[in-house]
């Protein structure tokens, strides 16, 4: 009878940890669709990018009231884990507070966790309110609506959730410890500046009772954390993992600078070889022409921006920044990544459906999801890509839709395709003779 | 003024047996558009008065691409940047200065990867280093005091870190450098990026050009200056379309500068 409890927690544990992993597993495939891209150069500045940008936190704090509070939740999160490994412990082998022992520095760490538990639930409520009362606009744009506007807040009432528990299970266990002469195993340890405060409802009720209520929290709380880490699949949440990978494999590059396809490199330089045969058939090589040029879908994207889709927690900071979704065009980067993110998920489930293999829906990233009025929209102006505290750039998945609609649809806007003629026939955008290009010295 | 210009060809000085210290990459914009040739012209004075030995490419220039590239046509891209990459590498050119930003932005970090290797600056950085070697002079005359606001274009600034040069410029003019709300990396659009310029926006419910101009407005400028013929070409229709062009002028950094010397 005394283990039963023990060998549910490791039920509880094994089911919660192996939907997660299944999960992972999937996730991984899903961004393995994407086409291969190397990003394992330059290791160092990789190393730094990711201390900086996801541990540090450096790209959030632009917007200090939503950075700092983050940075709040962010430490609260991490720290807190660290009780999660006493509670496996007790859990696993029915011990109680396994490292009491530890003595003042316990005291000091339950201390802190208290601290924080009660910073993140302040951090937490203003979050609410900012999202529900306050109505930041970007929040409220048209992109984010359904599910991802209800996920955000079913993650703060998920973190209410978890950190009260916490304070409960806390306070419960400090009104056992001061029962004079003690209470089967509540043994004096820990210090609780903030569960003090609670503990005194309890105050009246039978040592029994509230025995079962510290059990009732501390499953609670395992449990919540257990489903909560399993929620992170279906929701924006996955950042607080993905945002590590996905920092260290941003492009490096400066922005400005965008990739030049290889497979156009090898055609254009053979147009331009004096020396080629012209009715030699192309050579078969690693760069040889892909069947597509540019992304009409996820399978057409590279690994990298499908992690970027993964990763994006819908903050909507690109959007807000974004000029052409400020003077009220349909371009929303934001919408950009959760479109590709649900078309991957779209994907996926295909797959998993037809035993492995993607069988053909007639759908594609492009029009289905994203459409071509909205990729004109964009300047390229990199303000999405500068303003994403995670380092991802919608403009990469934008620029290469628009390759596929020129390359391979012809489907520009009239005066861009006259713009294309210009430079074709005259070397410059505009329809005047390159004869006529230093005219301007002479002129008055 | 103009016949006074000294603009040398690459041809030129290939046949006089000379290696010119810089081309002079002039752009499309800079040789064709009528506000932007003024621009052309007042770099030209600049390096003339400083005796900068410089060339251009002149009609053996073309267009780098850019706008065909930010469009999607890599192709088209391609195509133009490896006739360029001929016609520079066959004059063994070394660096390259320009006063477009997409210009600037294109030879310096995609023609590398297609064989065109050369140190690219943007004129602001030219003109900087010109004046911290002293081979230019200027004293702000006209300018002190005036409220000059700067506007980052997106490629010189976001995409290649340039927010320095331009503002070291301005303060050399005794002018006062006011910063817009969104200004350096937090810059806003011109709205004639990624090929923008050649065509209508999207509907919307409102031009980026005007939102911009407002943003330089609020500051209460006397002068608008800029880096970039495209956003000078924006910001002077904003001005327009703010009705404010009597009291409001955009300049771009060069023309300041050879305003200040009056050249």
């Amino acid at each position: 009878m005394t283990y039963l409890s023990n060998v549910l927690f490791a039920i509880v544990l094994i089911i919660g940890f192996g939907y997660f992993y299944l999960n992972i597993k999937k996730i991984i495939r899903n961004i393995n669709l994407g086409i291969a891209v190397n990003r394992t150069d330059n290791a160092k500045a990789r190393w730094r990018n990711m201390a900086m940008i996801a541990l540090g936190q450096s790209k959030m704090v632009k917007r200090p009231v939503a950075g700092i509070l983050h940075i709040i939740v962010y430490v609260g999160f991490i720290i807190i884990n660290i009780e999660l490994l006493e509670i496996i412990i007790d859990g696993l082998f029915g011990t109680h507070r396994i490292f009491a022992p530890i003595g003042v520095i316990y005291d000091v760490l339950i201390g802190s966790f208290e601290i924080l538990a009660l910073l993140v639930l302040v951090a937490v409520s203003v979050f609410w309110i900012r999202r529900n009362i306050v109505k930041l606009k970007r929040f409220f744009n048209p992109d984010l609506k359904g599910f991802p506007k209800s996920d955000a807040n079913y993650i703060l009432y998920f973190e209410m959730f978890l950190m009260t528990l916490f304070l409960l299970m806390n306070a419960s266990d400090l009104h056992l410890q001061n029962i004079p002469g003690g209470f089967s195993h509540f043994i004096k340890a820990g210090s609780f500046p903030v569960s003090q405060f609670i503990a005194p409802a309890f105050n009246g009720m039978s040592n029994e009772l509230v025995m079962l209520l510290n059990e009732g929290f501390w499953w609670l709380h395992i449990v919540g954390i257990l489903v909560f880490m399993n929620y992170l699949y279906f929701s924006k949440h996955l950042h607080i993992l993905l945002a590590f990978p996905n920092t260290y494999f941003a492009n490096l590059n400066p922005q400005g600078q965008f990739d030049n396809l290889a497979s156009v490199t090898a055609e254009v330089k053979l147009m331009m070889d004096p020396n080629a045969d012209p009715f030699a058939a192309a050579p078969v090589s690693e760069n040889a022409t892909p069947s597509k040029f540019g992304a009409s879908d996820i399978q057409d994207l590279n690994w990298v921006q499908l992690l970027n889709a993964y990763t994006c927690t819908e903050c909507g900071r690109c959007t807000s920044s974004c000029p052409a979704n400020q003077t009220g065009k349909l371009l929303s980067p934001r919408k950009i990544m959760m479109d590709t993110r649900d078309r991957i998920e779209e994907v996926g489930r295909n797959i998993d459906a037809n035993k492995g293999v993607f069988i053909p829906d007639n759908k594609t990233l492009l029009n289905d999801y994203i459409t071509p009025e909205e990729l004109w929209a964009c300047t390229s102006c990199n303000a999405c890509v500068e303003e994403c505290p995670v380092n991802i750039s919608p403009l990469s998945i934008i620029m290469d839709m628009r390759r596929y609609l020129v390359m391979e649809k012809s489907a520009a806007p009239m005066p861009i395709n006259a713009m294309m003629t210009n430079i074709e026939n005259n070397g410059a955008p505009w329809q005047y003779s390159q004869q006529d290009r230093l005219n301007w010295k002479n002129e008055n | 003024m103009s016949e006074s210009l000294i603009v040398p060809t690459m041809a030129e000085m290939l046949a006089q047996g000379k290696q010119p210290e810089v081309l002079f990459w002039v752009g499309c914009a800079g040789s064709f558009d009528d506000r932007a040739k003024k621009i052309t012209k007042a770099f030209v004075q600049i390096l003339n008065r400083a005796n900068v030995s410089f060339a251009v490419l002149g009609t053996e220039e073309s267009c780098t691409g850019d706008p065909a590239k930010r469009a999607g046509n890599e192709f088209l891209f391609q195509m133009q940047a490896m006739m360029n990459i001929e016609v520079l590498n066959a004059y063994e050119a070394k660096k390259i200065v320009t006063a477009c930003p997409h210009c600037f932005n294109t030879l310096k970090n995609e023609y590398p990867e297609l064989g065109g290797h050369y140190e690219v600056v943007h004129h602001t950085e030219f003109l900087k280093s010109l004046l911290d070697s002293g081979r230019l002079t200027i004293e702000g005359g006209q300018f002190k005091g005036k409220r000059i606001a700067f506007h980052d274009p997106c490629y010189l600034g976001r995409a290649n870190n340039v927010y320095e040069a331009p503002r070291d410029l301005i303060q050399k003019l005794d002018a006062e450098l006011v910063e817009m709300k969104r200004s350096k990396a937090n810059g806003l659009c011109c709205g004639a990026g990624g090929a923008q310029m050649f065509k209508d926006a999207e509907p919307g419910n409102k031009e980026i050009n005007v939102e911009r101009t407002e943003d330089a407005l609020e500051t209460k400028p006397h002068i608008i200056a800029a880096g970039c013929p495209f956003c000078n070409t924006m910001l002077t229709d904003g001005v327009k379309n703010k009705e404010r062009e009597g009291d409001v002028k955009v300049m771009d950094i060069a023309e300041l500068i050879a305003n200040a010397q009056d050249i």
